[in-house]
């Protein structure tokens, strides 16, 4: 696959000092009231063409994120600039517009299709409501080539979601996404409810769209081989904040952060003889609430190497190699 | 070491609107005492309804086991009565599920449900149970297991429900544990604090156990010996370094080279096994694997192949061209094999074959 990045170009995509907060407690069931800092002041950029991979664990921010993208979520501070327009500021009717050539893909593709609807109808819908295609025969065309384009047949347009398996379900929800002409599509752990037969599939047919088609993805996941597999660039979260930042290979070759160690390391790799050698450093305790999380790093109460500064002081994202950002007072 | 369990012919159906479902159709196996066996699949390869056939745990009337034997301790599990049964549940055999919070009762505190097992299975007097319900809490890692045995499940995160879960279920010190997607539903780096403890605790106390997973990586870290499920049959079983080092069933080989590696060279693309998973109601004649094969002949199509040595009884495989499968492996990661011409056509645009049926 080749790639080519120009990054004279402005990015497609800039998130700038995101925030989302949720509050909760204190309403009618009473409860302590407090604020849930889903996303904390998160930034990155995509450009045109690329994929960039954001991993982490339950409750680390990534799909808050990808919602507030989306606008599903207004975000409580910061900026969303997608080709060249902020979505937090623009008018309801640019919003429409410009939200359009950003397209979702789920993780569970089953609750997201309409049952009683069958295939052909549920990729045909977005484009009659959006206007895209209003004749309904060119409307019936475009879907007939949608679905050989993801590698399903014609005679597909005619099935409802239940007699389909969970790969063609997938499949379905990419062609519904594709039939909006998007730019970018913000692909929320697309595979992981998937059996790993079907997860190549659906992960070689995204990388072939976005050959042929140019498409520029944000690719939300937990499953770090996946990840490493599919971007070109990866972030990851851990409480709200993206601890580190690089390309796929100076992240995975060469972590910065000790939080992306500790994920890296306890990922268990298929191969027995490899497992008896290796050396599982395993990171102790779980995950603090958003409700409340440490002083200084977020990560500190965990991390094997913290020192009395981590505490107190919150580190920066600073960029300790070209290219490769790390907030970690140590790296 | 002897025989614990012992799963033969076992056969158990599904009556559904489309049809009989064949979930489970016709496997054995065993696990050797303090021995830890994996029994791996996807979704739908009768991995889990195996374990609930050994439990005894079908859901009634709609399943149903057919026939076979599911000997335990040389007792066949089939024909105890349900009071019999009920004293091997819990007592010899402890159960791990994915979700904790299904095994957990929501408005018992976490001590009682300890101790309940315990005064009902080994008679113990309440103080003797605390006192053990402290002791297992401690030995899953609790820092201060006494003020936790009097918090309720809901005050635990996913990974602390899962260590009570494990305390549960080695209460009674049974020989064997079933662990069924233990790990599935927890993050990863909780996900390696629990099979860690599965594993340690497992050995210090030489309890055997079958755990039940699609994970290829966590069964690398655990199993002794696996067995690889396909459309209700065993379709090929070795020791853990064998099956991975040497996969003689093409349905092992496309799992193993299907999934991108954290520990090897990123490659251009992934080699998926191509077309959909079985439909268990309508199975093909001859070998269930066939339309997904890569190395399918002739008489795949109409000769089941039976499960079979090769070379010796420690692997086996049920595929005709075994042989083939693993000498066209020279080492299952170096590249694809070169078997006959597939059967699905290359779609284009773009490099995705299709997927019809």
């Amino acid at each position: 696959m080749s790639k080519v990045l120009a990054t004279s170009e402005p990015p497609i995509l800039e998130v700038k000092n995101l925030v989302k907060h949720f509050h909760v407690g204190g309403g009618l069931f009473g409860g302590k009231a407090g604020v849930v800092r889903a996303v904390d002041g998160v930034s990155f950029f995509i450009q045109r063409g690329e994929t960039l991979g954001l991993v982490g664990e339950s409750g680390c921010g990534k799909t808050t994120t990808g919602r507030c993208i989306l606008q599903l979520e207004r975000p409580t501070s910061g900026s969303v600039i997608f080709e060249g327009a902020d979505l937090t500021t623009v008018s309801p009717d640019d919003l429409r517009r410009v939200r359009r050539r950003i397209q979702v893909i789920f993780q569970d593709p089953y609750s997201s299709l309409n049952p009683r609807m069958t295939v052909g109808q549920i990729i045909a819908e977005p484009m009659a409501v959006h206007r895209i295609v209003t004749d309904a025969r060119a409307r019936a065309a475009r879907v007939r080539d949608l679905l050989e384009r993801v590698g399903l047949l014609p005679r597909h347009a005619d099935r409802y979601p239940h007699e389909m398996s969970g790969g063609q379900r997938q499949r379905v929800g990419v062609a519904r996404a594709l039939a909006m002409e998007p730019s970018l599509i913000i692909c929320d752990e697309p595979v992981s409810a998937l059996d790993v037969s079907i997860q190549a599939q659906i992960i070689n047919l995204l990388e072939d769209l976005q050959a042929d088609l140019g498409l520029t993805y944000l690719f939300i996941a937990h499953d770090l081989a996946v990840v490493r597999h599919i971007s070109d660039r990866v972030a990851v979260m851990y409480l709200g904040k993206v601890v580190e930042i690089a390309d796929r290979k100076a992240l995975y070759d060469d972590p910065l952060h000790p939080y992306t160690q500790a994920l890296l390391a306890a990922v268990p790799i298929p191969d027995p003889e490899l497992e008896a050698r290796r050396e599982h450093a395993i990171v102790l305790g779980e995950v603090p609430s958003p409700l409340n999380p440490p002083s200084g790093c977020v990560f500190h109460p965990r991390c094997p190497i913290a020192i009395e500064r981590c505490r107190v002081d919150v580190p920066e994202l600073r960029e300790v190699k070209p290219g490769h950002w790390a907030a970690c007072h140590l790296a | 070491m002897g025989v614990l369990l012992s799963v033969q012919s076992l056969v158990t159906q599904f009556s559904t609107s489309s049809g009989i479902v064949r979930a489970v159709d016709g496997v054995s196996w065993d696990v050797d005492e303090g021995e830890t066996v994996a029994l791996v699949g996807e979704s739908g390869c009768g991995k889990s309804v195996t374990a609930l056939s050994i439990m005894r745990l079908v859901a009634q009337p709609a399943g149903r086991i057919v026939s076979g034997h599911v000997v335990f301790k040389g007792r066949d599990l089939l024909t105890l009565s349900e009071e019999e049964m009920r004293r091997v549940r819990g007592r010899e055999i402890g159960m791990i599920f994915q979700e904790p919070m299904t095994s957990l009762n929501p408005v018992l505190t976490v001590g009682r449900q300890l101790t309940e097992g315990l005064e009902i299975h080994l008679a113990m007097r309440q103080t003797d149970a605390r006192a053990r319900a402290v002791e297992l809490l401690g030995m899953v890692g609790f820092s201060d297991p006494a003020r936790r045995l009097t918090q309720y499940p809901h005050q635990f995160s996913g990974g602390m429900r899962q260590r009570i879960v494990i305390a549960m279920a080695l209460a009674c010190n049974p020989p064997l544990v079933l662990a069924d997607e233990p790990t599935t539903a927890l993050d990863v780096t909780i996900q390696a604090q629990i099979l860690e403890l599965m594993k340690a605790l497992s050995r210090r106390l030489g309890v055997a156990m079958l755990i039940i997973t699609h994970n290829l990586g966590v069964v690398a870290r655990y199993a002794d010996r696996v067995n690889v499920m396909y459309a209700g049959r065993i379709v090929e079983r070795a020791s853990a370094r064998e099956l991975y080092r040497n996969p003689r069933h093409p349905y092992t080989l496309g799992l193993l080279r299907s999934v991108p590696r954290l520990d090897e060279p990123r490659r251009a693309r992934l080699q998926p096994i191509e077309g959909q998973p079985p439909d268990l109601t309508r199975l093909p004649t001859g070998c269930s694997f066939r339309p997904r094969c890569a190395f399918r002949v002739e008489y795949c199509a109409t000769e089941e192949p039976p499960l079979r040595e090769v070379p010796d009884a420690t692997h086996v495989s049920a595929c005709w061209e075994a042989e083939r499968v693993g000498s066209s492996n020279g080492g299952p990661r170096n590249g694809p094999p070169s078997p006959p011409a597939l059967g699905s056509t290359s779609a284009q645009p773009g490099r995705s074959s299709r997927h019809g049926e």
